[in-house]
């Protein structure tokens, strides 16, 4: 793996930017050169990161020409700002149009007033569990003093989650579930990509069980995961419920993209291994997995998608103090303010969803360079 | 301070517990020192820290637990047993949970991830005789009396109100029977559309509430037995199951006509205005029993010690709830709305809890008993409670076969357990936290016959079987439901 992301940065051709102006090119100073293909290299990993605004300005801090680049800015950045803005606009134009019985549609102000509440709650959560640590401590030294000290407790808070547990609990789940699905998928992929007849033993039961539905699964996972765990295991069942499910849908992605990966190696590469009498376990780390990895990636970028979004399904029936359940109990309260504070969980859900899968493109890339190889 | 309390208060605790366990250690070490934790001006309804600190009782077998509750207004006793610190007296550390609806609420009671919940009083007995889930579940503590009503949609209210005689102000006449229904839904059975209504439980105060009321009126609820579950045999009116958070935007999508539910479902309906409440259960059965404190058997018989420190802790929540003639209602209005209990809107909530009760939009009546939570002995478990809910399940086929009058009372007594209820008020009174003349030190659990129900039929909980016999409508004697019909 090492040697692979040696060889790749050596390697690495300029994709991204155009050559620099011809006329330049007699004045150019070796340094200036040099900025520019340093920053070359770096715009790849910003537009990895969704930055690649940024690279313009770099270009034109670095002295080039500033034309070509205003363009480039304003099509990375300004077309973005103005989509944005455009969309809030309509946004507070037409949601006060829609009544329901929980009153209008909140626009982006009175959302953004909610999500300022939340946080205030935060706060206040946070000063009223110190203030239970206090008197827990309190009680305890009077216990003590009682002279009972085996009686003295250590208990976390017990108050509810606030709206930044929740969604700490919500990426615990759907990374737990991912996990569960990668090491199953990812070797199951490779025996059946290796395996034409293991392929075609699994493939009609992938087909079947691709396609269905989170709340499907959830109430045969609900029923068995009830049965096998152990109420004082230290797992909470809504929590394993809800990672089950994610593991049961996001899955497939993976496994997919895995056999596909590992059954398209280079014929030559496999011949190769054929003629050096390579051992199975050679063969897949040193052959099959550096070959695969980028699909296998692209498998797992999708299943870490497709696993957020069951989550929050799953978290509403389960019960998984998460987003899912915020937005649950919020519809139940039906309050005046449920719907703004349901349509910052829905924005929070979808900027979380947005970088989880740039942290997987990220990944992604960083393999992909070597599928040259 | 902010990532600690993040990493030591998430779920990582119950996953990663003991990695979270040294985290936990660091917390508390920072909640001790004054320079880390500061006192909480901004948040007026948490237990002062300056407030007296009280030594637990000896022998807690399990000191942190879960409760989880629906989201009523009745779910007050457990909301204000932990906000006014109730429960940190008894040494109890107690973590509340909504849950999706009364049947995951109990099935979660009996696989234990629950250790107790606010349940309906048909709950414990059903699931203990075996209707529905199996499960012997015991209750020590009834948490309220009254609380519910029938709301109907707009459109059959507009088609009521001409039969409906008015007083002098032109307001209606109440309490509002069912027999004023009944030309609405004899018109919709001739027009053969059925006539939906929404209950929360199949075995909810509630659904016999509806039935009694609907009953009293000469419609028709409907029977149950042991091959036909949906409770809509013979019906005029079929009657489903909707969890209440749900009533008012399933009455607005026009699912159903009508519900019977708790607070605060009515008053949301009359503050979106979708719909008009007719009656209250005050109105239907005065003082009738409603929620009831769930816990399982075994965990009663295990931790004797824990539940009688929950009894204790919430027999204080409904004396503070009643206190004063309701003077701290408003203060409990203010911690049920918050969103991590009830969470509807603060004047909802209040518009019940505090004494009145609006039926038509503008029509605000005082109703002063609506939410009881302490007087009357409403906290005490009475036996006589119990067989009434079984008198009701077997007046509609819950329970398929006649029983004998001693059958009612076993399992009355074997489901609620004023011994542990008596105990804990004992040790209260003792301790000058409670006052001697508000229990009945020497009941024998039967309350004397009553007979404050619409249709003014007496009820003796002695003599269940007479007052099966009594009901117009409903199974009686040996009668038994079988392929839609009833035989004797």
């Amino acid at each position: 793996m090492s040697a692979v992301l040696a060889t790749e940065t050596t390697t690495e051709p300029d994709v991204v930017e155009p050559k620099p102006e011809p006329e330049a090119e007699v004045t150019k100073t070796d340094r200036k050169e040099k900025w520019f293909a340093a920053i070359n290299k770096a715009s790849k990993f910003l537009d990895v990161f969704a930055l690649s605004w940024v690279t313009p300005l770099l270009m034109m801090a670095a002295g080039d020409g500033v034309k070509r680049n205003l363009g480039l800015l304003w099509q990375r950045l300004g077309i973005p700002i103005v989509a944005i803005l455009v969309f809030l606009v309509a946004w507070a134009q037409l949601a006060p149009q829609v009544k329901t019985s929980l009153g209008a549609i909140p626009g982006p102000v009175e959302v953004w007033e909610q999500y300022g509440v939340l946080h205030q709650d935060h706060l206040q959560e946070q000063a009223k569990a110190d203030a239970f640590y206090q008197r827990q401590e309190q009680r305890n030294a009077a216990l003590i003093a009682a002279g009972r000290p085996d009686d003295v407790s250590d208990v976390g808070y017990t108050g509810k989650k606030t709206y930044y547990q929740q969604i700490w609990t919500s990426l615990q789940t759907v990374f737990f579930g991912f996990f569960l699905a990668t090491i199953i998928a990812a070797p199951l992929g490779i025996i059946m990509g290796m395996s034409p007849s293991m392929n075609a033993a699994f493939n009609p039961l992938i087909q079947i069980f691709k396609p269905v539905s989170p709340l499907a699964w959830l109430p045969i996972v609900t029923m068995v995961v009830s049965a096998t765990v152990a109420t004082d295991s230290g797992w909470s069942k809504s929590f394993l419920t809800s990672a089950i499910t994610v593991t049961l849908c996001s899955l497939w992605p993976t496994l997919i993209n895995t056999a596909l990966g590992v059954a398209t190696v280079d014929k030559d590469l496999v011949n190769v291994g054929k003629v050096l009498k390579l051992t199975p376990y050679t063969k897949v780390t040193k052959l099959v997995l550096p070959s695969a990895l980028p699909l296998i990636f692209t498998g797992m970028r999708l299943s870490l998608g497709v696993g957020w979004m069951v989550l929050i399904a799953a978290e509403m029936l389960a019960q998984n103090p998460g987003l899912g359940k915020f937005v649950w109990d919020e519809f139940q309260n039906g309050s005046s303010q449920s719907l703004a504070k349901i349509i910052v969980a829905v924005l929070t859900i979808g900027i979380i969803g947005f970088l989880l899968d740039r942290v997987m493109v990220a990944l992604q890339t960083m393999f992909t360079f070597s599928s040259t190889r | 301070m902010f990532n600690i309390y993040l990493s030591s208060n998430s779920t990582t605790r119950s996953v990663l517990g003991a990695v979270a366990a040294s985290s936990f250690l660091f917390m508390a070490a920072c909640g001790g020192s004054d320079t880390t934790a500061p006192t909480t001006p901004e948040t007026p309804s948490a237990t002062s820290a300056d407030a007296p600190i009280v030594i637990p009782m000896e022998g807690l077998e399990k000191t942190e637990l879960t409760f989880g509750f629906i989201k009523l207004t009745d779910m007050a006793p457990l909301a204000i047993a932990y906000e006014k610190g109730f429960f940190e007296d008894e040494g109890l550390f107690v973590t509340l949970e909504p849950q999706a609806n009364w049947k995951v609420l109990l099935d979660r009671v009996i696989d234990g991830e629950l250790d107790g919940a606010h349940m309906l009083a048909g709950q414990p007995l059903a699931a203990t005789i075996g209707y529905g889930t199996e499960a012997h579940i015991v209750t020590p503590f009834s948490m309220d009396l009254n609380g519910n009503g029938i709301t109907v949609s707009n459109d059959v209210w507009a088609a009521m109100k001409p039969n409906i005689p008015t007083m002098e102000d032109g307001r209606p006449v109440h309490p509002i029977g069912a027999e004023y229904l009944k030309p609405v839904v004899d018109s919709y059975k001739a027009e053969g559309k059925p006539f939906n209504m929404g209950m929360v439980f199949p075995v909810s105060t509630h659904n016999y509430e509806l039935r009694y009321w609907l009953a009293a009126g000469g419609i028709h609820p409907g029977y149950y037995s042991p091959d036909d579950v949906s409770g809509q045999i013979q019906a005029d009116a079929l009657l489903s199951v909707t969890p209440p958070p749900q009533m008012p935007a399933t009455l607005e999508a026009g699912t159903i006509y009508g519900y019977c539910v708790g607070e605060p479902w009515n008053q949301q309906a009359v503050f979106k205005g979708i719909g008009v409440p007719v009656i209250t259960d005050y109105e239907i059965w005065k003082d009738n029993p409603e929620k009831v404190f769930g816990i399982n058997a075994a965990f009663a018989e295990e931790n004797p010690v824990t539940t009688m420190a929950i009894t204790r802790a919430l027999i204080r929540a409904a004396i503070w709830l009643d206190e004063n003639d309701n003077a701290n209602r408003q203060e409990a209005v203010d911690i049920l709305s918050r969103s991590e209990y009830v969470g509807a809107d603060r004047e909802v909530i209040a518009n019940s809890m505090t004494g009145t009760f609006e039926y038509e939009k503008g029509d605000k009546r005082d109703v002063p008993d609506f939410n009881v939570f302490f007087r009357y002995n409403a906290t005490y478990p009475f036996y006589s409670d119990a067989v009434w809910y079984l008198t009701q399940m077997r007046r509609w086929g819950q329970i398929p076969e006649g029983k004998s009058d001693a059958w009612y009372d076993e399992t009355a007594r074997s489901v609620y357990r004023p011994d542990i209820y008596l105990k804990a008020a004992r040790s209260l009174v003792d301790e000058g936290l409670a006052d001697e003349a508000d229990f009945p030190w020497d009941s024998d659990g039967y309350k004397a016959p009553q007979s404050e129900f619409i249709d003014g039929i007496t009820f003796d909980g002695r003599a269940p079987n007479a007052y099966l016999s009594s009901l117009p409508i409903g199974l009686k004697d040996d009668q038994t439901v079988s392929n839609g019909a009833v035989s004797n």
